[in-house]
């Protein structure tokens, strides 16, 4: 990475000239008491993707992003981030990524300016780049106007959001982002496709898993299809969805049809 | 309808045995408990059935006007409103009215405080069973004194609960509960000595309240036995009105609040405030230090042992007065350092999964330890030394100083290295964030008895040393022992703290992940 050099050019199949992937997961597998929840996932994210994982709710995403992160410990298999591996040396791993979890609670009794600054100052960032970034993410996620309110008495759309600044305040070379999107309003989700985007055109890598197609397919240029913790299909958004829609291909890939018999009473009033 | 609800509330009580062996073991202590209590009352007032007629209507005049009382400030107090039939649920199942109160009040006698006030009002037929017109009024006394409590602790939760979904007063209301259980002991000591100067004060308070709607339903007995028929009578009506004058409100206040629901609005405020992250170094340690102050300030769970501080010499001065010698209130620096010590072993069980932050950044596992650890000695090495030599004033041990100031601060460097190995280590259970202090947590609760215990067995063999200085003092006299001690208690306590700092922080280091997914369960 000293010398800055031209992409080579992304030709299908042949994958010994593609870049090393941002992020490589190799027969990643969790079981919980006799339930496998992740069943030897692999798993490449090519540097500068942005990149969807889509699946039915309990397919193992967050699962696996927890695993890819260092935030549960796999039963078997890696997960590198350009070149380190996150399990050997989570440290270093846990310095090239920022990591958006789902379902975890925020330190919310600090205000959202103070969140932030503390994950910024736990990632042993000077005080002053701090100030300035808290500002400007602020200023960006739309939270200047409550950056002194406790996160606790946030809106759910503005703890998703808030949680998203404490991920990018150290400029992660990879984002990890669990449902980043999930309850929050249109117009700053917008904001915050635009912020991702400008990141990934600058080399940045987005990984977000979702339950929103559409979203998926219009944001991102890479999509993974898992379900029952494997990968149905992985591959460039035009791969996979394969002349349908995305949509069309995931209820066609994950199965269980469209089941809209029945509820006859449902149309008699 | 009436008969869904009570089946709704008693399935809810039922399935709450399902969730786990050690929610039975919580349910079954505290049934235990309240049982034992219950009988106890009800014996008494069934002895008071061969009391003085008097003596007996006060006890139970009072007391019922006190159960009333009860009902109605608890609910509001304890944040623990039993919220299982929270009318706001039913808005959508469009129940009329009547049946619906008829079912909510009903409802609110299953479960361990209805049913025990039930029994014990019932009982008070057991008191009057002397004519037969004062075990009618005794019954007609006890359900509508019963029914009255049930509902008029309803009345009291709608009208607040608006107010009490607000975080703010959830937070305040839960800490301000404990001063008054605190002082519960020196209160009802000062108490009782005012009352028994006076003697015939109760009589005379029970009849005046007998006319009030506190006390009238409960005196219905007494007077009919007394044979004041015309007395009865208006009291009984005193009490009826009672019940259907709080019926009628709580009726307007549910129609009120289903098409109203609680809104929990806050100021906004700008950025520009970072407090305590301005102040101290901008290091990971200094960051965490300065998140784990501004915790013991703002939240509730934290906040309410440092309530608890400053009323602990008030008990243990009141209880030496009383047993003429205050041996108990020279332990108070080495029970603050303990207590306060001992306090962060739950930290990360606190954080609850908030923690996942710490372990996405990277922190190193030192950091960790010794940033919570740095913001409990911020404040508790003032108060520890504080407490030390405000006894002193009392006892005027003087000679003794340096001893207890030896033993109380390496039991605080020694207790805060051992919960910095904890609580990197093992989960108890706590309340959740958010959740009142007092609120019972879900969880293990073995697991949490052996983590505790075990950990204050290990913190006694830790601190032999500084004990045994202490002893040879106060046997030999020697002043050397209590310098000695002086040096070496905070000598070996730092020593220790510095060695609990590093394993603890290298076991988080090697089994964070296993720590956070402990959290995970609970949450």
């Amino acid at each position: 990475m000293s010398q800055p050099h031209p992409d080579p050019p992304f030709v299908p199949g042949t994958s010994d000239s593609a870049p090393a992937p941002a992020l490589s997961l190799q027969g990643l597998a969790k079981r919980f008491g006799g339930k496998v929840a992740v069943d030897g996932l692999s798993l490449d994210v090519p540097a500068g993707s942005f990149y969807g994982m889509v699946g039915p709710n309990g397919a193992g995403k967050t699962t696996t992003l927890s695993m890819a992160t260092g935030l549960l410990r796999p039963d078997f298999g890696t997960a590198v981030v350009h070149g380190v591996d996150v399990w050997r040396h989570p440290l270093e791993a846990k310095k090239l990524m920022g990591i958006l979890p789902d379902g975890v609670r925020l330190f919310d009794r600090l205000t959202g300016e103070q969140l932030v600054t503390y994950a910024g100052l736990l990632r042993g960032m000077e005080r002053d780049v701090v100030r300035e970034r808290v500002a400007e993410l602020l200023v960006a996620l739309d939270l200047a106007a409550d950056g002194g309110t406790l996160v606790v008495d946030y809106s759910a759309g503005m703890t998703k959001k808030i949680a998203l600044a404490s991920a990018l305040i150290h400029a992660p070379r990879v984002l990890v982002l669990d449902e980043p999107f999930e309850s929050v309003d249109p117009v700053s989700a917008a904001n915050i496709r635009g912020i991702l985007e400008r990141y990934v055109a600058s080399g940045g890598t987005v990984i977000v898993s979702s339950h929103v197609m559409d979203l998926v397919q219009r944001m991102c240029d890479h999509v993974a299809v898992v379900a029952g913790g494997r990968v149905l299909a992985a591959g460039t958004v035009e791969e996979v969805r394969n002349g349908s829609s995305l949509e069309e291909r995931f209820v066609e890939l994950v199965g269980g049809g469209t089941n809209t018999e029945g509820l006859e009473w449902l149309r008699t009033f | 309808m009436v008969a869904h609800l009570l089946s709704l509330k008693f399935r809810l009580l039922l399935n709450g045995f399902r969730r786990s062996p050690g929610q039975v073991i919580g349910m079954v202590i505290g049934g235990l408990y309240a049982l034992g209590l219950a009988a106890v009352l009800v014996a008494i007032l069934v002895a008071l059935r061969w009391a003085d007629p008097g003596a007996a209507h006060a006890v139970v005049v009072l007391g019922g006007a006190g159960a009333m009382l009860g009902w109605l400030v608890i609910p509001l107090l304890a944040s623990a409103a039993d919220m299982t039939l929270d009318p706001a649920r039913f808005t959508t199942a469009a129940i009329p009215m009547p049946q619906l109160l008829a079912g909510l009040t009903l409802a609110g006698f299953i479960g361990v405080p209805g049913l025990a006030t039930a029994v014990i009002s019932l009982a008070t037929t057991a008191t009057w069973w002397r004519s037969v017109p004062s075990v009618f009024g005794a019954l007609i006394g006890a359900v509508l004194g019963a029914t009255t409590c049930v509902v008029l602790s309803k009345v009291a939760t709608t009208a607040t609960a608006s107010l009490a979904s607000s975080r703010r007063f959830k937070d305040v209301s839960s800490i301000v509960f404990l001063i008054p259980l605190m002082l519960l002991g020196p209160l009802i000591a000062t108490a009782t000595q005012g009352l028994t100067g006076s003697g015939a004060f109760l009589p005379r308070l029970a009849h005046t309240l007998a006319w009030t709607p506190l006390g009238a339903a409960w005196s219905l007995g007494g007077e009919l036995y007394a044979g004041d028929f015309g007395g009865g009578v208006l009291k009984l009506l005193v009490a009826l009105a009672t019940l259907v004058g709080l019926l009628w409100l709580w009726k307007l206040l549910l129609q009120h609040a289903l098409v109203t629901p609680p809104y929990a609005g806050t100021a906004r405020k700008g950025s520009g405030k970072l407090g305590l992250f301005r102040v101290l170094p901008a290091t990971p340690t200094g960051a965490i230090t300065a998140r784990a102050l501004i915790y013991w300030l703002k939240d509730p769970r934290y906040a309410a042992s440092l309530v608890v501080l400053p009323l602990l010499p008030v008990i243990l001065f009141f209880s030496g007065r009383q047993g003429g010698s205050f041996e108990a209130l020279s332990l108070l620096g080495p029970m603050t350092a303990f207590l306060l010590s001992w306090a962060i072993s739950a930290d990360v069980s606190y954080d609850s999964t908030a923690f996942a932050l710490h372990l996405a950044t990277g922190v190193k596992g030192v950091h960790d330890r010794l940033g919570r650890s740095l913001a409990c000695l911020a404040f508790g090495f003032p108060v520890v030394v504080v407490f030390t030599v405000l006894p002193m004033l009392v006892t005027g041990q003087w000679e003794l100083l340096p001893n207890q100031l030896g033993l109380s601060l390496g039991v605080l460097f020694t207790g805060l290295g051992l919960s910095s190995v904890v609580s990197a280590r093992y989960t108890v259970v706590v309340p959740l964030p958010g959740d009142s202090p007092f609120k019972k947590p879900p969880g293990n609760v073995a697991q949490t008895l052996a983590v505790q215990f075990g950990g204050m067995f290990v913190l006694a063999l830790l601190v032999t040393p500084e004990v045994a200085l202490m002893v040879a003092q106060i046997i030999t006299g020697s002043q050397v022992a209590g310098w000695a001690n002086l040096f070496f208690g905070p000598a070996l306590g730092l020593v220790l703290f510095a060695g609990g700092v590093r394993l603890g922080g290298e076991w988080l280091d090697a089994r964070g992940p296993e720590l956070f997914a402990r959290l995970t369960v609970n949450r």
